[in-house]
């Protein structure tokens, strides 16, 4: 290979600040980070003085793609923002274009969705821990979460076909109604899970060595948090009990009953107790909403957006016009702005829209955490061992798919 | 849909220099406003109501217009947890507002990705290097008149080699 690929980014320092430090590079692609980011540091022996963090190695042109689609078309898209918990980026798109349209979707649809989105905070959340678990070598602690995870992975593909990317989704409503027994798979696993994290309570919390590890390292207070945009469990474990779901009810969110956890000093160990116990906070809305769940439709009777029903569509000539309008052109949707956020597992994901009244969007822009966070994180890892930068990246939890986009 | 906190806000800012209209849309105030208004406005946003965080910036592209780009801002509030949008008109030949990094050190690194994507240019902040895309790139993707399938690899491709391929 030639020598003469130029270098794709241009780090914000190159002169040392003093005779005795080093300059590294670490990343795009190095073992202990997990996301495919650069942080350019400047060392002193082992003490970090600053930083300069790289992201864009995983973008792939998503906002413009999603100009050339259908607004059907962009489900399986916002699927790949953040792979960890897709049915959040699903649903807060779908709730974006319905305010749009000024669909209400069923009781039912409602539910499930908030059902969903709190299956898929307790796989993003124990992604999460798990990983920033191993990269400090609880290894079994590890295996334990992901073994739970991997009970959800299968049981959301016997709901929507597909482990991790579920489009499941659609614009007034699902792509389908839960199968027989799903629930009931539900209740053991969600048990399961109680025995796993209890496991995973015992091994990690009062360890000696997990707590020299991430208490007081990767600091950050409220104020530095708001100035730097951190949203979610980052704004969380400063000790403010900021979320969307309290604060701007969306969904069925107004009729649960649940807490919000905070930390109390804005530090990895904080980040860490605030997902576990967000975690059993997500069980609890779940058993709630599985309580709640109303029979009924999924989808709304609305023939703007929501597909024909198959029989219908060989058999009668409208219907079939109506399917046909509906994957050439796609749904006609308003011509208009919105902007809807949802909580995700990582803080405020925000869809922006601009439709001019067509079937494909004029703009789609996604305020994704990962990226918001990205620009701040110089402030928890500046100051901090090297070492120390695994386990905070770990607790920011970047992913690479909804930061790059 | 609307909140009182909203209305003051609206009532207060509407007669501020530089505002030329204002609204609610979904739940979110819109005030459109004249790019020299900017700074000054999501200043007394920051300090008269409590709108702490920086949510987002990004830009609508409108190649028919004269002033072809449409700088949005967001905002939140997370005392009185409701949103505001600032929305300001530029043109292709002067794509400049001002930066808000002073207000905000998030909005240094979304206003390097409005700069990657739509080569608007924010008075101030002095650290616009490209941020998702790489040095060297050329263009401003996410405008329209730029070509969705044109490529621009920073490693040149190399022709299928091996006997599986033919």
């Amino acid at each position: 290979m030639s020598a003469s690929i130029p270098n794709p980014v241009r780090a914000a320092f190159t002169t040392h600040e003093r005779d005795d430090t080093v300059i590294v590079s670490i990343g795009p692609s190095h073992p202990a980070t997990h996301g495919t980011v650069q942080i350019i540091a400047e060392l002193d022996g082992e003490k970090v003085l600053r930083t300069d963090v790289h992201c864009g190695y995983l973008h792939r042109g998503f906002e413009k793609e999603c100009e050339d689609h259908t607004w059907h078309n962009l489900i399986p898209y916002v699927d790949r923002l953040n792979y960890c918990s897709a049915l959040i980026n699903d649903f807060a798109y779908c709730d974006a274009v319905e305010q749009m349209m000024g669909i209400e979707i069923t009781p039912r649809t409602k539910y499930l969705r908030t059902l969903l989105s709190e299956y898929s905070r307790i796989t993003d959340h124990l992604t999460c821990v798990a990983a920033s678990l191993m990269e400090l070598g609880a290894l079994t602690a590890f295996l334990y979460l992901v073994t739970v995870r991997d009970y959800m992975y299968e049981h959301l593909a016997a709901l929507t076909g597909a482990r991790v990317t579920y489009s499941y989704g659609r614009i007034g409503g699902l792509a389908n109604d839960v199968p027989d027994g799903w629930f009931a798979r539900l209740h053991e696993i969600l048990a399961e899970y109680e025995t796993y994290i209890a496991r995973v309570h015992g091994l990690v919390d009062r360890n000696r060595i997990f707590i020299d590890r991430l208490r007081n390292v990767g600091t950050i207070s409220t104020t530095d948090a708001l100035h730097w945009g951190f949203t979610g469990v980052i704004l969380r474990s400063t000790g403010v009990p900021r979320d969307l779901r309290k604060d701007t009810p969306y969904l069925a969110y107004a009729e649960l009953d649940f807490d919000v956890p905070v930390g109390i000093n804005g530090d990895n160990y904080d980040r860490y107790y605030v997902r576990m116990r967000e975690m059993d906070e997500s069980v609890y809305m779940i058993r709630q909403l599985m309580d709640m769940m109303p029979e009924g439709p999924i989808n709304v009777d609305d023939r703007r957006c929501v597909f024909p029903e198959k029989t219908l569509v060989y058999n009668e000539i409208e219907s079939l016009i109506n399917h046909f309008k509906l994957v050439m052109e796609g749904p006609s949707v308003p011509a208009g702005e919105i902007y809807v956020a949802h909580e995700a597992p990582n803080g405020e994901l925000g869809f922006f829209l601009v439709s001019t009244g067509g079937g494909t969007p004029h703009k789609v822009h996604v305020r994704s955490p990962s990226f918001v966070h990205m620009g701040g994180v110089h402030r928890m890892l500046d100051g901090h061992q090297l070492a120390d930068i695994v386990t905070t990246f770990g607790s920011v939890n970047m992913i690479g798919g909804e930061c790059d986009r | 849909m609307t909140t009182p906190l909203l209305d003051l806000v609206a009532q207060q800012l509407a007669p501020h220099a530089g505002v030329t209209s204002h609204g609610v849309q979904h739940g979110v105030l819109v005030l459109q406003l004249e790019p020299a208004a900017l700074l000054a406005v999501a200043t007394r946003l920051r300090s008269e109501f409590a709108f702490d965080l920086f949510l987002d910036v990004t830009a609508i592209d409108w190649p028919n217009d004269a002033l072809r780009f449409e700088v949005v801002h967001h905002f939140y509030s997370t005392t009185h947890k409701v949103r505001v949008r600032l929305k300001t008109r530029v043109s292709l030949d002067d794509p400049t507002v001002d930066t808000l990094k002073t207000l905000f050190g998030s909005a240094g690194y979304m206003e390097r990705e409005c700069h990657d994507m739509y080569g608007i240019v924010f008075r101030g902040n002095d650290d616009l290097r490209p941020i998702l895309l790489y040095e060297g790139f050329s263009g401003h993707p996410l405008r329209k008149d730029y070509p969705k399938q044109l490529e621009q690899p920073l490693v040149p491709y190399r022709p299928p080699q091996g006997t599986l391929v033919r």
